[in-house]
């Protein structure tokens, strides 16, 4: 996850920069650029000009007042493309965070809680599938299960399950301990009572920072993914697809093949990141003061 | 004789978000060569953050905003890190609450010794081990424990280590903040017949920061009474307890059970403290006085002098013991 | 004088913790080890008194308080309450034992779940039991609210514990334990970490309702000033066990313990002019891993003679009301 761990020292050092007043403005632009992208993605054959899979002009063409970001490579809008595919991303994206989401924090929740062998053996698992480096583990996944949007969506899903796991996982165990819910124990709280009254609200405020980063991954994932030509069929709109169709013309200069489903990827991420910030910061009520 | 410590007027204040925190409003006290000022206070009281000043080691986003103090004749208020480190640990030594963080878990204590002598005389190695051991018997840790490291050692030791490395330079002031609150009452009485042995035996000054007046009073010749930032009375330690001039230290007295008293009625005081970023315009204890009137609420009382070592921040005096 | 109820009886009480150990600490010593926090203490509480149990950090007090409501099952011994075996009970019985046994614990600012509304958390207790529902819960958790001095009920009931003080947040733990009626409630420090000018508050608070309800305390510090204004009966504990019992009055005028008359000297007391007493006092706690042989406190005793470490003394009848464990008498 190298480029994970770069967006986090990123947003640190912005933090460090700018005052607090600052870092508020971004939360804003992030949850702006993610909204546009949605909006974009849910009214997309209402605002793209021509349909994307198909031919519509000349191969190639530059950007013009006919098309706003030129054509491609099989001469299709590039424009379309780009809006479609915001479709893809968001829906692949959303499907992956919340497999993962779902299941590493619901295994992290019972695991801790229970301890025991239960614990000790989802742990390892949890552990392996760790550390196994992420994208070699989507490219398997995504080869093995054969392409398609939820199967990609699983393929990226899995790579952070274990992340979400880990970090509730160590929550609940540092949490179980804690005096007030000693005390629910004393009032005659049953365990259930417990876990998701007491343990799972303090686990919350926490996931939101995992799910921007696990957000703004997925799409770079996915990007990746397309871009080796696994995940989604052929003409389906998809950004990494297209940036890599598009590759092969930089060299003659023909740039906005590439340089616009690119740019797509780098906001949707970007965006992602800025937001994940702004909902820690809602999420914990102390702070909010 | 001069002071060796005066305290004019210093403000020390925490710039947050909310605003500007006063932690320390306008204080100004002295002690002589060799006494010990007893400075209490509850929590929020500004005590610490006063202890922690006259060292300057108030960190961002906390400053000193004005005022003088004056160490042995010389403002140090306004003296750099580079003036201020010689001072520290050689001249004024502060002791913490904390057995468990204020030692340097990785080294063996003798080491720690040594390089706190050698940081600020240049004596060969060897003599800094003879100083070292003489230090560790004078604060009743066996000599032969040196090299042992602090987690091998009980929270009392590991007091009396800290206390070895304050005095180890022959500092003329010793402040120790909340030094006995997380000791064992008995531990507690074991370390404080050591520091009031200590201080004859150096001629030290000591500012003894603590919430427990009972333990002040064992201690301290002089008690200065913080609230809410302020000093509210400060006096030498027999009239303090015998005739409490403020309302709050009257109040306070009140709410402390006292072992050796039967059919004690305990009071408190109602009400709580103000809030230190936008304080009232009159005594800040105002609202909990059972004794206020009206100008109580609209001006700040004066730092009154009773009599020659007795001063009290109230309406009530005016300059004679009587109440007005 | 009518004779009070017993209301709890604990009976040679033991605890020991197993000391955790790494893989290889295991593998060179084979040996387990205990922390023996509780060792065999016994001790009776009637209706309607505060029992002060009294010691040190590391004498067991807490674990005591701790056993006594069931948090922790015992290794060892008996716990009675109202006449009725409580020492392993399980599942709903044990919750039932919950309406009548109840704990406010030392820290105010751990012991609410920050994530609850004080409203919520007062009310819990009711829901988990189902004792009462929907406009009814709520109508109760106001008086109790108000009745534990946080008013207007109204406004405190939407609160975070974030948005109150130390103090208050106490308040609402007693609420807490109080709102099923228990009969016996714990106090572990509940003013130790409180505003000295504001302690006198909590304990005029609990007293009250002691009154009220004809309330059993059993109130955990390690400050005798605070056990003599609060306490009927006094037990001081020395590293898990019980070295002294009896009546306030009993144990203050006349101690009989070494430890005991160490504590009292070595308390401070507002008053510069007193005289200083000397402890007679060497040492310091020992670990309760590897706890003195005979009587515990034999090593750091100016008394000690060679029984002390051979036998352990039972605690024997000295006076009316006033027990003592020790070779001396």
């Amino acid at each position: 996850m190298k480029y994970s761990i770069s967006r986090f020292i990123v947003s640190n050092i912005i933090k460090n920069i700018f005052p607090r007043k600052g870092t508020e403005y971004f939360v804003l632009v992030g949850f702006i650029l993610v909204l546009l992208i949605i909006l974009m993605a849910i009214f997309a054959p209402f605002i793209a000009p021509y349909d994307p899979i198909k031919k519509v002009g000349e191969i190639l063409e530059r950007p013009s007042g006919k098309f706003l970001l030129g054509t491609d490579g099989l001469g299709r809008d590039v424009l379309s493309r780009i809006i479609f595919g915001a479709r893809t991303a968001v829906l692949v994206t959303f499907l992956a965070v919340s497999i993962s989401l779902s299941f590493g924090v619901l295994l992290g929740l019972l695991s801790g809680y229970t301890g025991g062998k239960f614990d000790t053996v989802f742990s390892l698992v949890m552990d392996a599938m760790y550390s196994f480096p992420g994208l070699i583990l989507a490219i398997v996944l995504a080869a093995m299960l054969g392409p398609g949007i939820l199967n990609t969506a699983m393929a990226i899903a899995v790579i952070y399950t274990p992340t979400y796991f880990r970090m509730v996982r160590g929550l609940v165990l540092s949490l179980k301990e804690s005096l007030f819910v000693e005390a629910a124990r004393a009032i005659g709280a049953k365990d259930r009572t417990i876990v998701f009254k007491y343990i799972f609200p303090n686990v919350i405020s926490s996931i939101p920072i995992v799910l921007s980063l696990n957000a703004a991954d997925a799409v770079l994932t996915l990007a990746a993914l397309s871009f080796l030509g696994l995940g989604l069929p052929a003409p389906t709109p998809d950004w990494g697809f297209d940036l890599r169709a598009g590759h092969a013309y930089l060299a003659s200069r023909i740039w906005w093949p590439s340089t616009f489903p690119g740019l797509m990827i780098v906001i949707l991420t970007l965006g992602f990141s800025l937001l994940g910030e702004g909902l820690n910061e809602i999420l914990n009520p102390e702070l909010r003061r | 004789m001069k002071n060796l410590l005066t305290i004019q007027d210093l403000r020390v204040y925490y710039y947050l978000r909310e605003g500007a925190v006063r932690a320390v409003d306008g204080v100004s006290f002295f002690m002589k060569r060799g006494e010990t000022v007893g400075l209490v206070g509850e929590s929020g009281s500004g005590k610490s953050t006063l202890g922690l000043s006259i060292l300057k080691l108030v960190s961002s986003p906390g400053k000193i905003v004005s005022g003088k103090i004056l160490f042995n004749g010389n403002d140090i208020a306004g003296w750099n890190e580079k003036k201020m480190r010689l001072l520290r640990g050689s001249r004024i030594s502060m002791v913490f609450q904390d057995p468990m963080t204020s030692l340097n878990p990785l080294m063996r204590i003798e080491e720690h010794l040594v390089e706190t002598i050698r940081t600020h005389q240049k004596i060969p190695k060897a003599e800094a081990k003879k100083k070292a051991s003489l230090l560790l018997n004078e604060v009743g840790i066996p000599p032969e424990r040196g090299g042992d490291y602090p987690h091998q050692f009980s929270g009392g030791m590991r007091q009396r280590i800290g206390i070895a490395l304050a005095i180890a330079l022959n500092p003329d002031l010793l402040i120790a903040d909340e030094f006995t609150s997380s000791l064992d009452v008995i531990v507690q009485f074991q370390i404080l017949n050591l520091m009031k042995k200590l201080k004859a035996s150096h001629q030290m000054g000591l500012i003894f920061i603590s919430h427990d007046i009972s333990l002040v009073s064992e201690i301290a010749d002089r008690i200065a009474l913080m609230y809410a930032g302020q000093i509210v009375e400060f006096a030498p330690a027999d009239i303090f307890f015998s005739e409490p001039l403020h309302p709050y230290s009257e109040g306070l007295l009140n709410s402390v059970p006292n072992i050796e008293l039967s059919d004690q009625k305990l009071n408190y005081i109602p009400g709580m403290p103000p809030d230190l970023v936008r304080p009232p315009d009159g005594c800040r204890f105002y609202p909990r006085c059972p004794y206020g009137e009206d100008i109580c609420r609209r001006k700040e009382p004066p730092l009154v002098q009773i009599e020659k070592e007795h001063m009290v921040k109230c309406f009530r005096y005016d300059g004679k013991k009587s109440r007005t | 004088m009518m004779e009070r109820k017993v209301e709890l009886k604990v009976v040679n009480l033991k605890k020991y913790f197993p000391v955790q150990k790494s893989f290889l600490e295991r593998l060179l010593s084979g040996k387990i080890e205990y922390v023996q926090a509780v060792n065999r203490i016994s001790f009776e509480v009637r209706r309607g008194e505060v029992f002060g149990l009294v010691g040190e950090s590391g004498c067991g007090k807490t674990t005591t308080g701790r056993l006594i409501t069931r948090l922790i099952e015992p290794t060892e011994g008996k716990i009675i309450f109202k006449g009725e075996d409580v020492t392993f009970i399980q599942g709903e019985r044990l919750r039932e034992f919950r309406k009548y046994v109840q704990i406010i614990f030392q820290n105010p600012y751990a012991s609410l779940n920050p994530r609850m509304r004080i409203g919520e958390a007062t009310a819990h207790p009711l829901e988990i039991h189902g004792i009462a529902t929907g406009e009814r819960k709520k109508k109760m958790v106001f008086e109790m609210l108000e009745k534990v001095g946080l008013e207007p009920a109204k406004k405190f009931y939407d609160l975070y514990p974030f948005e109150l003080s130390g103090g208050q947040r106490q308040r609402v733990a007693i609420a807490r334990a109080m709102i099923l009626n228990p009969e016996l409630v714990v106090a572990d420090e509940p003013i130790s970490m409180i505003d000295v000018s504001l302690r006198a508050k909590i304990l005029e608070l609990m007293l009250m309702l002691k009154e009220e309800r004809n309330l059993t305390y059993v109130f955990i510090t390690h400050d005798l000033a605070v056990a003599k204004y609060i306490s009927d009966w006094i037990g001081i504990m020395y590293l898990g066990e019980i070295v002294e019992i009896g009546r306030k009055e009993q144990i203050f005028s006349t101690p009989y313990h070494p430890y005991t008359k160490a504590l009292l000297s070595a308390i401070p007391v507002p008053d510069p002019k007193r005289e200083k007493k000397d402890i007679k006092l060497k040492g310091e706690v020992p670990s309760s891993i590897n706890p003195p042989s005979g009587c515990r406190f034999h090593p750091r005793c100016s008394f000690a003679k060679d029984k002390c470490s051979n036998l352990k003394p039972s605690l024997k009848m000295v006076d009316k009301d006033h027990y003592v464990a020790c070779h001396l008498y």
